[in-house]
């Protein structure tokens, strides 16, 4: 499956060999477990295993608690404090499912930036990016869905305003959303089809995880200096890598452990930090919370959706020549998914040669910048609509763009880059050592 | 590849048009109910009609109640509130983000002057004291909040949109005036929505 030369997985027993004319599952478990991982992967690497941990652990308890609640208007309230006051350890099971979601998306976003410090996107991992931000896309959709079903205010309202955003489309917006909600407004079937959908989609992410890795067990993985594995021969390769298990895997759950320190202790001691006490009030269709705030996960988006309103002169442009199509509200759902398709545009344009910001003497500040904006858009999102924040807002989101659609096309083409080390190895070696192929451990 | 190299239709082309239409016509006869059963259901889409007594709707006071699922404001205005929203006029349409009325009972175009967003006046009462419109801000669906904002109208929370006395939009980000539904007298103090 690899580009990266190495060894393959050899049936030895009759029994092996049987199964393996006829189902060579064996290999393909063996393959990609055991993947030439370039040696120089530093802690910014361990993400993707909390990932794939953060799903299992939402599929999990998601299953269990599906087996107390009840997605109806009239009752769904009224399951999730049944789950939390009467289920055998329901409420431990719902405060992990809630901050498992908070978990999944501290680990996204670390894993997205990530990428895009050290170039992961470029060439030829453009697929892999893809994917990722289809998954990426798809978590925001499941969490979405899964905030409304505890039918609390912010429940009721969050999924008002986000389906009112498909409202937005011209033309055919109001059918759209119409047809999304199952009647005029949130009700029942509403809350019916997301249940249904925030079932499903976790196992669409599964899939869309098992492309992932696929596309990058093709390629290989990126790694800090962004220098690729060298592929003439396995003795080469192995000399800029080490088999995924048991080096990385190790390394990756030794972190897990640690960040699951943390984990159970907000679970344990402050499960609702993260939520808002709105939601502990039933849905109720005439009143709307003084301050509707979506979860922090959608914060930095939310707030480029509310920075472009009617005064901001690029919105009245774009309303001028499109004769009106495009209004401020439309303007504002273009922004947000806008935001978006620009990171899943990074791979065509970013024009350096040069992956990783280590070696990009300029681009390292913009992306520091980057994320100074990201969480400066995060605080703004949980901010009333109002002086100075819309301001600020406008600022920090007309950034965000900049950076994608701006500053990388041109980085690359004025900045001078560091010199690159010649192969992982002498990356590797400049860090730990040479490693003296004679001595082994004392141990 | 032959065939490919043919120009002439040949039979095979034939049956491979007719198969590939009978595929895509049968796959979209398979898709459309699975995406149709998502549109309201019968009982969701039964109009529904709504009587409404307003008699104990004291002026200076405003009725929540819900139809179709989305609150309907009905205000009842003091004579200094139609004052105020007949002086807000004055200002003219070009002060207005939005200068159509947003009246299902009028002509789509007339234009948001508040005797054209108010309900005529059962006997005995003075022009514009009754006002009826959706509670549901034209940005993104909330519930706006009454006697509240710059223009002494209402407020949305949710993202900072003011309306004025006669519920146009004057400030934020919604596009539209808060839209009136289709309502009538049925005697001098019920309203029919609907």
């Amino acid at each position: 499956m690899s580009g990266i030369p190495h060894d393959h997985y050899e049936p030895k027993t009759n029994g092996e060999k049987w199964l393996n004319s006829r189902l060579p599952i064996v290999g393909l478990l063996y393959d990609t477990l055991m993947i030439p991982t370039p040696k120089n992967l530093n802690w910014w690497w361990i993400w993707g295993i909390v990932l794939a941990f953060c799903l299992a652990l939402q599929i999990v308890t998601g299953i269990v608690l599906v087996m107390h609640y009840t997605p109806h208007v009239d009752l769904a309230f009224a399951s999730i404090e049944h789950i939390m006051r009467n289920v055998n350890g329901g409420y431990m099971l719902r405060y992990i499912h809630m901050n498992g979601a908070s978990l999944f998306f501290v680990a996204v976003y670390i894993h997205i930036f990530r990428g895009l410090f050290y170039g992961s996107y470029k060439a030829p991992r453009e697929i892999t990016w893809i994917i990722g931000m289809l998954i990426y896309l798809m978590m925001m959709g499941t969490a979405f869905m899964g905030y409304v079903l505890p039918w609390g205010q912010m429940s009721f309202w969050g999924a008002t305003v986000i389906t009112g955003l498909f409202g937005a489309i011209p033309f055919v917006g109001e059918a759209i959303q119409t047809w999304l909600l199952g009647g005029p407004a949130v009700d029942n079937a509403t809350l019916n089809r997301f249940f249904s959908l925030h079932y499903l989609l976790p196992f669409v992410i599964a899939a869309l995880v098992i492309v992932h890795i696929w596309a990058f067990h093709t390629t290989g993985n990126n790694n800090p200096t962004g220098v690729d594995v060298r592929k003439g021969s396995k003795a080469e390769a192995e000399k800029d890598t080490l088999p995924f298990w048991p080096y990385f895997v190790i390394k990756d759950l030794f972190a897990l452990a640690v960040i699951l320190v943390v984990f159970w202790a907000i679970v344990g001691y402050m499960p609702n930090y993260l939520g808002h006490p709105d939601n502990y009030i039933e849905a109720n269709p005439l009143v709307t919370p003084a301050h509707i705030v979506p979860e922090w996960y959608f914060l930095p988006f939310y707030a480029i959706l509310r920075a472009f309103t009617g005064e901001v002169w690029v919105v009245q442009f774009a309303s001028f020549i499109t004769g009106g199509i495009i209004d401020a509200k439309f303007f504002g759902v273009l922004a947000m998914f806008g935001a978006i398709l620009a990171m899943a545009l990074a791979p065509w344009l970013d024009t350096s040669t040069v992956r990783s910001g280590k070696y990009r003497p300029m681009f390292k500040w913009w992306f520091y910048l980057l994320i100074i904006d990201f969480f400066a858009l995060m605080w703004l999102g949980a901010m009333p609509a109002e002086e100075p924040y819309a301001t600020f807002s406008l600022i920090a989101s007309a950034y965000w763009f900049a950076y994608f659609f701006v500053i990388l096309p041109i980085l690359g083409v004025i900045e001078k880059p560091l010199a690159l080390p010649e192969t992982i190895e002498e990356d590797f070696n400049a860090h730990y050592g040479k490693a003296d192929a004679d001595a082994t451990p004392a141990e | 590849m032959s065939h490919a190299e043919d120009h002439e239709g040949t039979r095979r082309d034939f049956l491979y048009y007719v198969a590939g239409g009978a595929g895509v016509v049968a796959t979209g006869a398979a898709v459309w109910p699975l995406v149709n059963q998502m549109n309201p259901s019968a009982d969701v889409q039964a109009l529904s009609s709504i009587r409404q007594d307003v008699s104990g709707v004291e002026p200076g006071t405003q009725l929540t109640v819900k139809w179709l699922g989305k609150p309907v404001f009905i205000r009842h205005r003091t004579g200094a509130e139609i004052q105020e929203a007949q002086g807000q006029d004055a200002e003219g349409l070009d002060a207005l983000p939005d200068p159509l009325a947003r009246n299902f009972n009028l002509n789509a175009d007339a234009p948001a002057t508040d005797a054209n967003r108010v309900m005529p006046s059962p006997e005995g009462e003075a022009p514009g004291a009754w006002i009826v419109q959706m509670g549901v801000c034209t940005h993104l669906g909330c519930v706006p909040l009454g006697d509240a904002g710059d223009f002494g109208g209402w407020f949305c929370p949710c993202h900072g949109s003011h309306y004025d006395l006669s519920g146009r939009i004057r400030k934020g980000p919604a596009p539209e005036n808060l839209p009136i539904p289709p309502v009538e007298w049925v005697d001098a103090t019920t309203i029919k929505l609907g």
